[in-house]
C-alpha cells in the first residue's frame, strides 16, 4: 500500500512538472528555442503571486488569473524584443541570451527580494485532503494542479491542431520560409507562442510557490525537473511532456519511498535512462496531426 | 496593360558569389515570362528576392504600382505574389487540406467557410481533392508538385512565381501541367515561371528571359530569346537539348 501511495503522489507531482515543462515544450516545438530562463521565469511568476497575496491581500487563486495575463505579456514582449532578434542570428544566439536572462533575472529577484525563502499561502487548501484507506489519502491541492496539468497540455494540443494561429504554429515550425510565403508572419506567430508559453508557466509558477518554499535560485531546479519531463515524454511533443512529467514524478517518489535522500537521485537516473535507451523520448514528435 | 511586376536594378550577393546583379526587368499584368539559364545563373535566388524571404543589397521591386521593396515576405503575400519551390516543401506533419487551408486562411485573408472553399477550389484545380485527408509528407512526388500550386494558388494571387514545376515529371505528366498554368494565365493571373524543359515553357510563355550568373542575358520573344547567340553560347556543353526549344 505504501508503494501505490507513492505512485499515485508521483503521478500527481508529475502533473505540476507537466505543467511547469509545458511552456518549454511548446517554445521548443514551435520555434527550437530551448529556454534556460524558463525556470526562474516560472520563479518570478511565483514572486509575482507571493506580491500579490501577501502584500496586496489578493485572494490566492484570484491572482493566477493577474499572473497569467502579465506572463503573457512579458512572453509577448520578449519575443519581439529579445529572441526574434536572436533566432535571426541563428544557432547558439538563442541559448546564449535565455542563459544570460536567466542569470539577470535572479540577480533581480535578490535584490528585491532577498534570498528568503517564501511562499504563497493558501489557507486550508495547503492541508486539505481526501482519505481514501489508512495509507492513502490524496491531496486536494496536488489533485488541483494534476488536473490543470492535464487541461492545459490538452488546451494548448487542441489549439496546436485545431486553430487558425496554432496550424500557423504548427507550419512555422515545420518550415519558417514556406510559411511565410502561404502569409504567415513567423515573428508575430512566434510572439503568441511565447506570449502562451510564459502563460503557462505563470500558472505553473503559481501553483509552484503555493506548493513549496522558493527562493530567488529555485529557478534552476525548476528548470532541470521541467527539462527532464519534456526529454523523457520526447522532444515537441505535448502529450509527451505530460507522460514525462508523471514519469519524473512516479520515479522520484518512489525513490524517495526507498530511502528519502534518493528521491531527485530516482528521477535523474530515469532521466539518464531515458537518455541512454531511448533518446528520442517515449513519445516522439508525431502527435502533431 | 498595366506593368504586374517591375523589377529595376536588383542585386544581391552571398559574399564574392554574384547571384543577382543589376536585374533589370517587367511583367505585364496577366502575361507569363519564362526564365531559363544555367544552373547556378540565380534563378531561383531572383524568385526568393522577389517572394522577400531574401533581403536584395540594392535594387527595387514594384508589384502592381506598389514599391514593396520593404515589405516582408508574409506581407508580400497578402498582397498577392505566390511561389511553388523547386524542391517541394510542403507542412508534412498535415494534411494536404491543412497545407492548402493555411494558404488560404492567411496569404489569401479568407475567413471561415470562404476560406475552407478556396483551399477546396484550389485542390480540384490541381487534382489533390482525393489525397486532401492523407498527411502531405507521404504524397509522391508529382502529388508534391500539385501541393506546391495548390498551396501557392490558395492564397489567391495576382502573380505567381513557379520554380521548376514541371522538373522531374514524365512526358505524359507534362501536358496537364502545361495545361493548367496556361489556364491560370489566360484566367488573369500573371505568371513567372522559371523551367530547364523549354518546350513546356515556350508552349505558355509570352516572353522568355534568359538569366546567368546573375545577369539578364536577353529577354523577349521566346523564339528570338532561345536564337539570340549569347544564350546558345551560355548552354553550349551544357545538357540542355536546344531541338527541344523550336
Amino acid at each position: 500500500m505504501e508503494w501505490l501511495n507513492a505512485v499515485l503522489q508521483g503521478i500527481l507531482l508529475g502533473g505540476l512538472y507537466a505543467l511547469l515543462a509545458a511552456g518549454l515544450s511548446l517554445m521548443f516545438g514551435v520555434m527550437r528555442i530551448v529556454n534556460l530562463a524558463h525556470g526562474v521565469l516560472a520563479v518570478v511568476a511565483a514572486y509575482l503571486g507571493y506580491f500579490l497575496v501577501d502584500k496586496l491581500s489578493v485572494p490566492a487563486f484570484l491572482c493566477i488569473l493577474i499572473v497569467i495575463p502579465v506572463m503573457a505579456a512579458i512572453g509577448y514582449v520578449m519575443q519581439l524584443g529579445l529572441l526574434n532578434p536572436a533566432l535571426a542570428r541563428g544557432g547558439l544566439a538563442p541559448i546564449l541570451v535565455t542563459f544570460g536572462l536567466a542569470v539577470v533575472v535572479t540577480n533581480l529577484l535578490q535584490q528585491f527580494f532577498s534570498a528568503d525563502t517564501r511562499s504563497i499561502q493558501t489557507g486550508a487548501l495547503a492541508t486539505d485532503s481526501i482519505q481514501i484507506n489508512d495509507d492513502i489519502s490524496i491531496g486536494v491541492f496536488p489533485l488541483l494542479t494534476f488536473v490543470v496539468g492535464v487541461v492545459v497540455i490538452a488546451g494548448l494540443q487542441t489549439y496546436l491542431s485545431r486553430s487558425r494561429t496554432g496550424r500557423a504554429m504548427r507550419a512555422a515550425s515545420d518550415d519558417k520560409e514556406a510559411a511565410q510565403l502561404m502569409g504567415i508572419d513567423n515573428r508575430r506567430i512566434y510572439a503568441i507562442a511565447t506570449a502562451i508559453a510564459l502563460g503557462v508557466v505563470g500558472l505553473a509558477g503559481v501553483f509552484l510557490g503555493m506548493r513549496t518554499q522558493f527562493s530567488p535560485t529555485y529557478g534552476d531546479a525548476t528548470l532541470i525537473f521541467a527539462f527532464e519531463a519534456v526529454i523523457i515524454g520526447g522532444l515537441g511533443s505535448l502529450w509527451g511532456t505530460l507522460i514525462g512529467g508523471v514519469v519524473l514524478g512516479v520515479a522520484q517518489t518512489v525513490g524517495a519511498q526507498i530511502n528519502p535522500a534518493y528521491g531527485i537521485l530516482a528521477g535523474n537516473l530515469v532521466f539518464l535512462a531515458i537518455l541512454a535507451f531511448r533518446p528520442t523520448g517515449l513519445l516522439p514528435k508525431a502527435v502533431n496531426s | 496593360m498595366s506593368e504586374m511586376l517591375e523589377v529595376r536594378g536588383l542585386s544581391k550577393k552571398f559574399g564574392n558569389v554574384v547571384t543577382a546583379e543589376n536585374v533589370t526587368f517587367d511583367v505585364r499584368e496577366g502575361t507569363a515570362l519564362g526564365i531559363v539559364g544555367p544552373n547556378g545563373a540565380g534563378k531561383s535566388t531572383l524568385l526568393s528576392l522577389i517572394t522577400g524571404v531574401l533581403p536584395s543589397d540594392s535594387g527595387t521591386i514594384t508589384f502592381d504600382g506598389q514599391n514593396i521593396t520593404s515589405l516582408s515576405a508574409a506581407s508580400r503575400t497578402k498582397a498577392g505574389i505566390a511561389r511553388s519551390f523547386q524542391i517541394p516543401r510542403p507542412f508534412v506533419d498535415m494534411s494536404v487540406f491543412e497545407n492548402v487551408y493555411v494558404g488560404a486562411t492567411f496569404g489569401g485573408g479568407f475567413h471561415g467557410q470562404v476560406g475552407y472553399e478556396a483551399a477546396v477550389r484550389a485542390l480540384e484545380t490541381t487534382g489533390l481533392m482525393h489525397l486532401s485527408e492523407k498527411p502531405a509528407g507521404q504524397l509522391r512526388l508529382l502529388d508534391r508538385k500539385r501541393l506546391e500550386l495548390a498551396r501557392a494558388l490558395a492564397t489567391n494571387p495576382r502573380l505567381i512565381l513557379l520554380d521548376e514545376i514541371a522538373g522531374g515529371l514524365t512526358e505524359k505528366e507534362l501536358p496537364p501541367l502545361i495545361e493548367l498554368i496556361r489556364g491560370l494565365r489566360d484566367s488573369g493571373v500573371t505568371v513567372v515561371w522559371i523551367e530547364h524543359i523549354v518546350h513546356a515553357l515556350t508552349a505558355v510563355v509570352d516572353e522568355l528571359m534568359c538569366l546567368a550568373i546573375g545577369r539578364v542575358l536577353a529577354i523577349g520573344d521566346p523564339q528570338e530569346v532561345m536564337r539570340s547567340p549569347e544564350v546558345i553560347e551560355v548552354y553550349l556543353g551544357s545538357t540542355f537539348d536546344l531541338g527541344e526549344a523550336s
